[in-house]
């Protein structure tokens, strides 16, 4: 900046005095206008951390496309409080350590309001800590149980999406009268997979089944085969809930294991999320379920509002991008961005929230939300906020494979989803 | 599953990683051998291979058999080609430097594997297999006093994963030959031996590194296009697969063709093993001392030549 100042010109007394009296006359101005004038030009800004690289890019590409939708959606409704939004998007790389800075550059350098979008739950662990030092308001969006469990602080929530302790404990029931008490899990060994195993096992035995193997997968694993003769042969229904670049491997090596005759499988639709299930491979998966947070197939009841969430992110009738029928979206987790975005715009209208210095007041206001009615920002079906948890319930659908389209055959209602609180986040002071 | 059975399961599935382990690490140390270079990018050259395995399955017609083996073709050729032009724009310009050229190659490998990621995508993305019949293996054993044949439930392999371990023999053994037996064998040996004095005889030194360095590369995709019909194409897939080729060349000894062969053997086979019957994390830290032990007490690897 300096350098470029040499070499110009020097300023002539006239204009320096020209720019010293416009500033005087701001100066000037009393203290209330100058406050009005930001409130209505300046926009909400909101930080996403985007999963652009690294293994989170399939989801972070559609939550990115979910996410500006809303916000086109938002802005076309008057924005919040008369201010438009503004996505600052930064890249983190799904990682935990870029994600700390990442939310450190959105409070310090962008001068965001609010931190919003993450997925991946060691990236949500590890930027959950600095956002609390920070102050930033970070509603993430990871379905994972670290927010309700107490893990993590006062700033941060999850609004728009269940969490896995809900998820899991509402497809037990399912699973045990329709598809066999004797279980099998297959779920990767780091915390995503030993959430499910610690709380499917626990909810199959208060339906009166139980688990009789479990296998854990190193997360990296690329082959699966080795890993199969130790699923006993009484096993009556399989669960699955792999993740990551190695999951069509997964799914076709099971089927080669099994051959013809195969036990009951279920599984969790993260395996295949923005997986094509025409992808070669898959077609072994006819007749299995599938936990999805959001059909991704529009299903024969569809409502109006899930129409619209479709046409406003540009997604078909078979999940899949308009422009590229082969471009499969997060269909089941994305719909959280959406909902998110709608919660904060909730609460910064009921907070009146005006800048940085009302991020506490915002966040009481989303503690206070309770029922959320399926609406156009709710598309996903109604919720139950609980302010005390930061955490959101809702309903959850299981899907069968049925002509290689996801049809739902289960809907479990708000009730199965809920669990005692294990936090109290408003007794946490700011 | 019986303990007979589930050997024999894990000892073909861990032959099928020995196979495209060996084919991968032998043009790692391919490069090394002659060149001096440690190749921090060849991961990348076997992503890249099952990325162009998937873009020409994709673009070529006339059913799964024929574009299968118009990538087995043509993706080697052009990982290939890229490789002989990173050796003439870089590698030879380094003077083939051996700390120069591992930063050189670290910048590659990230070049790469962003290119993918802004061209292909994030995604991982599969190839129909040419031919995938599910083989149920029979087992022995002694019931009512004789030995009687029955089919164990799970003991399967499939046609495809056969051919990938036949496929990487009949390469290696090609590979084996054309150093041996070919006049262009006999020229890298000689610059392997003593570059200056084969220069000195009118070898074209920089010519043959070029070749080498494409080889190398080719050796890595044609592992990448074998894989991936039975895993997906992912631009991420390269980080484990360079970090268990350096296990292999460095348990091997750098250099050894033979070395590494066998030493792809011994951790395919025993990360099947020890994985299945213990667990995979006990395989990884096997290995890992392994390669500890061998720096230590054999720091030329296993079976490499005395570093000269």
């Amino acid at each position: 900046m300096s350098k470029t100042s040499e070499s110009k010109p020097p300023i002539s007394r006239r204009s320096a005095l020209k720019t010293l009296g416009v500033g005087a006359g701001a100066a000037a101005l009393p203290m209330w206008a100058r406050y009005a004038n930001a409130q209505t030009s300046e926009p909400i800004r909101i930080g996403f951390q985007k999963h652009a690289t690294g293994i989170g890019a399939s989801y972070g590409r559609w939550y990115d496309r979910t996410s500006q939708a809303a916000v086109k959606m938002i802005n076309a409704g008057g924005g919040i409080n008369g201010r438009m939004v503004e996505l600052v998007t930064e890249d983190d790389g799904t990682d935990p350590k870029r994600g700390a800075e990442v939310v450190e550059k959105f409070a310090t350098q962008h001068k965001c309001d609010v931190a919003f979008g993450t997925l991946f739950s060691h990236v949500v662990i590890g930027s959950a800590p600095r956002a609390g030092e920070l102050k930033l308001p970070y509603f993430v969006v990871s379905e994972g149980h670290h927010v309700a469990s107490g893990m993590l602080n006062r700033y941060t929530l999850q609004p728009g999406i269940t969490d896995v302790k809900s998820q899991v404990q509402a497809m037990a029931p399912f699973v045990a009268s329709n598809l066999g008490k004797k279980v099998t899990m297959i779920f990767p060994d780091f915390a995503f997979g030993h959430d499910h195993r610690d709380y499917f096992s626990a909810a199959i035995e208060a339906q009166g089944g139980e688990v009789v193997q479990m296998i854990a997968i190193p997360p990296a694993e690329t082959s699966f085969t080795k890993y199969f003769p130790k699923i006993p042969r009484e096993t009556e229904v399989i669960y699955h809930v792999m993740v990551g670049p190695a999951v069509l491997t997964f799914v076709k090596e099971l089927g080669e294991f099994f051959g013809p005759s195969r036990p009951e499988i279920f599984g969790f639709i993260d395996s295949l999320e923005a997986v094509d299930l025409a992808s070669p491979g898959l077609e072994y998966l006819e007749g299995t379920y599938f936990w999805e947070g959001n059909p991704r197939y529009a299903q024969a009841d569809q409502s109006e509002y899930d129409k619209n969430f479709r046409a406003a992110v540009g997604v078909d009738e078979n999940g899949a991008s308009v422009n590229d029928s082969k471009d499969i979206s997060t269909y089941a987790h994305m719909f959280g961005c959406w909902e998110t975005l709608n919660i904060i715009k909730a609460g910064m209208e009921s907070s009146g929230y005006a800048g940085p210095q009302d991020r506490s007041k915002l966040i009481e206001a989303v503690e206070a939300i309770t029922d959320i009615p399926h609406s156009n920002a709710h598309p996903q079906g109604a919720k139950l906020f609980n302010g005390k948890t930061h955490q959101v319930f809702g309903q959850q659908y299981i899907t069968k494979v049925t002509n290689g389209k996801l049809i739902l055959a289960h809907t479990a209602g708000i009730e199965d989803t809920l669990y005692p609180d294990e936090v109290d986040y408003t007794k946490q002071s700011f | 599953m019986d303990f007979g059975p589930y050997l024999m399961l894990a000892t073909l599935e861990g032959a099928v990683l020995a196979a495209v382990l060996a084919l991968m690490a032998s043009g790692l140390s391919l490069v090394f051998g002659v060149m001096r270079v440690v190749n921090v990018a060849h991961g990348e050259l076997y992503m890249l291979g099952a990325v162009f395995a998937w873009w020409v399955t994709s673009f070529v017609g006339g059913g799964p058999a024929v574009a299968f083996v118009a990538a087995l073709i043509i993706a080697p050729l052009i990982v290939g080609a890229l490789a002989v032009l990173a050796d003439i724009t870089i590698l030879k310009r380094l003077e083939y430097d051996p700390e120069r050229t591992i930063v050189a190659t670290i910048g590659l490998l990230y070049i790469m594997q962003q290119v993918t990621l802004m061209t292909y995508g994030a995604d991982a993305r599969p190839v129909v297999p040419p031919f995938n019949t599910r083989l149920a293996i029979p087992w022995l054993e002694w019931a009512d006093g004789g030995l009687q044949v029955f089919w164990p439930w799970g003991l399967s392999i499939t046609s495809y994963k056969l051919f990938v371990i036949v496929a990487a023999v009949v390469v290696l053994l090609g590979i084996r030959l054309m150093m041996t037996r070919s006049r262009i064998g006999l020229l890298m040996r000689a610059s392997q031996l003593d570059s200056e004095t084969a220069q000195a005889f009118g070898i074209p030194v920089e010519r043959i590194y070029a070749l080498v360095f494409g080889i190398g590369a080719a050796l890595a995709a044609l592992a990448g296009v074998l894989i991936v019909p039975i895993q997906q194409a992912h631009y991420l897939m390269g980080g484990d697969a360079l970090l268990l080729s350096f296990i292999v060349v460095i348990i091997g000894g750098l250099g050894s063709l033979g070395g590494t062969i066998v030493a792809a053997l011994l951790i395919g086979l025993s990360d099947g093993i020890i994985s299945v019957f213990f667990s995979p994390t006990l395989a990884k830290i096997i290995a890992t001392i392994l390669v500890a032990l061998v720096l230590v007490f054999r720091p030329q690897g296993l079976f490499g030549g005395r570093a000269r």
